[in-house]
């Protein structure tokens, strides 16, 4: 892309969106009279309501969408020095792509196996950490929702966020003090003299699972409660009436009341989890392979910009695509989860 | 099938607070009971601790003849209509109503069977795929008892089922719901505030305040031989006038009283010299040429009756209800009347002793 198209880009798109917003509400009040309610702008005035459009376009457009096209852009290009860019050279090419698939630019006789295990490891411990963490939070989102008295729900929801107001990185250290050959656990399990040498959960990655569950256990929490909660408490007290058992009601009363905020908790978790760096990079073991290490190493160990941008690409529409699955899989729509 | 239900001195307690108070009930197989009583008297806790979903503090539930202590609400013979209903808006009309067999792994077949009988039965015949949103409140509530009668309760406990309908159709389904009753026979335990309710359907009242239960009887005794003064004057409207007792006899008490001295029917208790009210019904004064003097402050017509509001002399309020052909229109603000009623249409109750 030229750098002046690009300008314009930025600095034109904004007022177009605004200005089709604006003649998407004059279409509409001339198609429904008088009689319609106000509309965006009579409601917020002039001024608000063109702030209100021109920032979210703005946000939409230069913070999301213009930065995910240059990189979709990159990842088709070769890695060239800043000198032969939008040269003879700079061709649009699937080098990327295929070296991820077969470890080399253009030999497709080997599969690049490191990177594509690693790929198929992270979304699939995702997907595990998801379900462990959906596991945990469910018992508690429904005791705080149903069960406890309001007092009892504050002091829990306080002890939950406490703990994130320590930063990412320090908690991930706390977990490696935690697991280490010379950490707690493994004292106290020397000490219990359940075991004579240490276990090695960094290399086994117990402790890279563990710090990635413990790290989303409030993004899962969150949206559960708030669905749960929102549940008739008489609901529960029919179907409990009606004869059924404790797990009846939670399969076919709580959960499929709270199904949209199992799917957007889950969403969160598992996409924020695919696509975690810090918990990895600091807890993993020497042999841990985890995708997004790699495609950090893409970027900032390789210098190559365009692989990175791939890698990352093709990570993204992965999670993308099976998150849709599943949601197709449970029957849960977008607008449900945004709910 | 019906069961008789036995609320054996049941005492409730919420820490400190004693929700219900030494109940003693006895309500018979198939009988229409009804619990009347001011919002937080402790009928919603009796009828949540006959369903199971509370224990009582002391005394004992019996269900047909069967302690019911630690049988969880999952597993007693009775079936709970909830005051919001409660109806499942995930699940279709016929799901709602099956529910109950689910549970209980009765096939998929016979569970449709079933509920389009029960849909029958509660006049919604062919509504059984509708959704939950789609059905109309009258609707919802035959969907709903359908729903508990699906078990085969031999208990159908109604926590104010009708409350959140309007009045035409309100009674209306008191009629539908005693026609219910009588179709299928199962003792009905229904929870009301409402006097009205509680009156035209039910074959016994328990009158419930404070967490006692103050009087149980059919309407009739209940309206007529109230046996407390809370009784007297929370079911259906009533003048009460207190004063002490002068005199006893024939059946008949005499009470001083800040309008002058008045005669009623002896409500039983009652000293001479001791405190106590006379309470008359507002449609059983009439304008007489000797009796209370007041003046009319206001006129209310309500077509087949009219109510009048009078002001007796030490500021002391009456209200009178004339029918038509008593001329009441003659009765304009203002006027200076005397107000009298025949000494058996009175009656005499004792202050409640602390």
């Amino acid at each position: 892309m030229s750098n002046a198209f690009t300008a314009y880009l930025i600095f034109l798109s904004p007022p177009a969106v605004a200005l089709v917003f604006v003649l998407m509400s004059i279409a509409e009040r001339r198609r429904a009279g008088a009689l319609a309610e106000p509309g965006f702008f009579a409601r917020n005035g002039w001024p608000v309501a063109i702030f209100l459009i021109v920032a979210v376009a703005f946000w939409a457009l230069v913070m999301i969408v213009l930065p995910s096209l240059y990189m979709i852009d990159y990842s088709f290009h070769p890695k060239l020095p800043p000198s032969q860019r939008g040269g003879p050279k700079d061709i649009y090419t699937l080098a990327n792509y295929r070296y991820f698939l077969f470890g080399s630019p253009d030999d497709t006789s080997h599969w690049n196996s490191t990177h594509l295990y690693a790929f198929w490891i992270t979304i699939f411990v995702s997907m595990i950490i998801t379900v462990v963490n959906f596991a945990v939070c469910y018992p508690l989102a429904y005791f705080m929702a149903q069960v406890a008295r309001p007092g009892a729900v504050t002091r829990l929801m306080l002890l939950l966020v406490i703990p994130y107001w320590i930063n990412e990185i320090l908690r991930a250290f706390a977990f490696r003090v935690l697991f280490g050959t010379g950490g707690v656990i493994n004292a106290m399990l020397i000490g219990a003299g359940l075991i004579h040498d240490p276990i090695d959960f960094l290399g086994a990655d117990v402790a890279l699972y563990a710090g990635l569950t413990y790290a989303y256990v409030l993004i899962m929490m969150f949206p559960l409660y708030n669905a749960i909660e929102s549940l008739d408490h008489n609901q529960i007290e029919a179907a409990r009436d009606l004869g059924a058992p404790w797990w009846r009601i939670h399969a076919e009363i709580v959960l499929p009341h709270a199904k949209p905020g199992v799917a957007s908790g889950a969403t969160l978790v598992f996409m924020l989890c695919a696509g975690a760096l810090a918990a990895p990079l600091i807890l993993g073991g020497p042999k841990t392979l985890w995708f997004t290490p790699i495609v950090y190493d893409r970027f900032f160990q390789a210098f190559n910009w365009p692989q990175g941008a791939a890698y990352a690409l093709v990570l993204l529409i992965a999670c993308m695509v099976f998150v849709l699955l599943v949601m197709r899989l449970f029957r849960v729509s977008l607008s449900e989860i945004a709910r | 099938m019906s069961a008789d239900i036995d609320i054996d001195n049941v005492t409730i307690r919420f820490g400190d607070f004693v929700a219900v108070k030494d109940v003693s009930l006895k309500i018979a197989g198939g009988e229409f009971f009804s619990i009347l009583g001011p919002s937080g008297c402790g009928k919603t806790t009796i009828l949540r601790t006959i369903s199971g979903f509370l224990e009582p503090t002391l005394g004992a539930v019996r269900i047909g003849g069967k302690d019911m202590s630690g049988v969880g609400p999952n597993k007693r013979p009775t079936a709970l209509i909830f005051q919001n209903l409660a109806l499942f808006p995930l699940m279709s009309v016929a799901d709602n109503i099956s529910y109950g067999l689910k549970v209980r792994g009765i096939p998929a077949k016979e569970r449709r069977r079933k509920a389009d009988d029960l849909l029958a039965l509660v006049a919604l015949p062919g509504t059984g795929d509708k959704k939950i949103g789609e059905l109309s409140g009258g609707q919802k509530q035959r969907v709903a008892i359908a729903r508990a009668l699906a078990v085969e309760p031999q208990v159908l406990l109604l926590d104010e089922p009708l409350s959140a309908l309007d009045l035409r159709l309100r009674q209306h389904m008191r009629t539908e719901l005693r026609a219910i009753q009588r179709r299928v026979g199962v003792t009905f335990i229904y929870i009301t505030h409402d006097q009205g309710e509680a009156l035209t359907m039910s074959d016994r009242v328990a009158v419930m305040n404070h967490g006692v239960v103050e009087q149980v009887g059919d309407g009739r005794t209940i309206y007529d031989l109230p046996t407390t003064p809370f009784v007297a004057s929370f079911v259906g409207e009533n003048n009460g006038v207190t004063g002490r007792v002068r005199a006893l006899f024939d059946g008949l008490a005499e009470i001083e009283t800040p309008l002058g001295p008045m005669k009623g029917r002896d409500g039983g208790g009652l000293d001479v010299g001791a405190p106590a009210t006379l309470f008359i019904r507002p449609e059983q004064l009439r304008p007489e040429a000797d009796g209370v003097r007041a003046r009319v402050t206001a006129s209310a017509f309500e077509g087949h009756v009219t109510h009048v509001r009078l002001d007796a002399e030490p500021g002391h309020k009456l209200v009178m209800s004339l029918g038509r052909d008593l001329g009441a229109h003659l009765l304009t603000p203002g006027l200076e009347i005397c107000v009298g009623f025949a000494p058996l249409d009175a009656i005499v109750l004792a202050q409640a002793r602390a």
